[in-house]
């Protein structure tokens, strides 16, 4: 009776280790997770646009069918990246997800505070080795940090009326997601 | 030999037990960290690096990504006020204010979060395109059959949930209760 108790108590911890390895490891094993079905249409360090979901096709679920949609998957293993988008008439976002779809960053138009959103993404490492001159720390220069190489940056404009979707279109197709010039 | 079959059956038991709960963990809900305002629920966490395991093994399986905190925050109904799980085949009234933000937007998914097809081609509402009464509420009427006014179809489809995304807003991680972010009532009427 002990002993069936012993190895109970040990099935039971076991299990509790086999729930813990898998809820933490499935993110990275994830094979149909965002950043794959954008990376299975986009290449790299280019701005696409994403179809707007209907009730048969759609990228993601969960998608706001409000929203014009581009995405860049971006790679900063060659050096940072500049991204610039202009602003929509009603409401603009970018926000940045790590390479394990993790939100790590979002601005808005209003906070950007002005006609346009410029940034540049660069790692940590490569923040570091940036040289701190005057044009480094100009106030209004936005440089957002990625925690990862890879990950992705996701363009949204509303379209608060359907006679929107045209401006808000234009506006995501101007966008901008490319390698820095060093210089 | 008793030694054998009591590993096998403390191996299974472990096997059984570990997978059983994380499948069930993965597909029944999100418990940790909701902010729950009348029958919608948001999990401003989910929007930040601080997302939690959960909530990322999550996300990683059904391959959506989370509003970012810098942009909004979305709040997910999948009952009514008393709890009645929403019912496509009923007239469901959405009436109220929302919380402070600059846009927001409801919209209407089946319970994988696929939008619900339907003959008007409408799956939800910004809040420009909703028509107010003179005192600023709203009347959504969320259901199978055409209504006049502001109707959300449902494509008389069995279950659904009703996502309210609030976009430039100060609701978020500190919000606690419903007197900072007044949420609309969800009322259940009659069912066909």
């Amino acid at each position: 009776m002990i002993r069936l108790g012993l190895w109970l108590l040990g099935a039971l911890l076991l299990g509790g280790i086999v729930h813990l390895a898998t809820v933490l490891l499935l993110p990275s094993m994830a094979s149909h997770d965002a950043y794959a079905r954008v990376a299975a249409f986009a290449p790299a360090n280019a701005v696409v646009p994403v179809p707007a979901p209907t009730p048969d096709r759609a990228l993601m679920p969960f998608m706001d069918p409000a929203f014009a949609v581009s995405v860049c998957r971006y790679d900063l293993t060659r050096g940072p990246l500049k991204f610039s988008v202009p602003i929509s008439q009603a409401y603009t976002s970018v926000s940045f997800y790590t390479r394990s779809d993790i939100a790590y960053y979002a601005i808005n138009d209003r906070a950007a505070g002005r006609r346009v959103i410029e940034l540049d993404l660069m790692t940590n490492a490569q923040r570091a080795d940036l040289q701190d001159t005057e044009e480094m720390t100009r106030a209004d220069r936005l440089i957002v940090t990625s925690p990862t190489n890879n990950g992705l940056i996701v363009i949204r404009a509303l379209t608060p009326e359907p006679g929107w979707l045209p401006a808000a279109r234009a506006a995501l197709t101007a966008a901008q997601c490319r390698p820095q010039t060093l210089g | 030999m008793r030694l054998l079959f009591g590993a096998i059956f403390a191996l299974a038991i472990a096997a059984v037990l570990g997978l059983g709960t994380t499948w069930i963990a993965l597909t029944k809900g999100t418990a940790y960290g909701g902010v729950t305002i009348g029958a919608w629920t948001a999990w401003p966490k989910n929007g930040t690096a601080g997302i939690d395991p959960y909530a990322r093994a999550i996300v990683a399986r059904t391959g959506e990504l989370p509003v970012g905190s810098g942009d909004g925050i979305a709040f997910h109904a999948y009952s009514d006020d008393t709890g009645q799980p929403l019912d496509g085949r009923c007239n469901v009234l959405v009436s109220g204010i929302t919380p402070q933000a600059r846009f927001w937007t409801l919209t209407l998914y089946d319970p994988q979060g696929r939008l619900v097809a339907n003959s008007v081609l409408r799956q939800g509402f910004t809040s420009q395109e909703i028509i107010r009464k003179s005192n600023g509420t709203f009347d959504i009427i969320v259901g199978p059959r055409a209504r006049p006014g502001n109707w959300l179809p449902t494509g008389g489809v069995e279950r659904y949930q009703l996502v309210l995304r609030l976009y430039d807003t100060p609701i978020g991680m500190a919000t606690r209760a419903g007197r900072e972010a007044p949420m609309p009532a969800i009322r259940q009427g009659g069912c066909q």
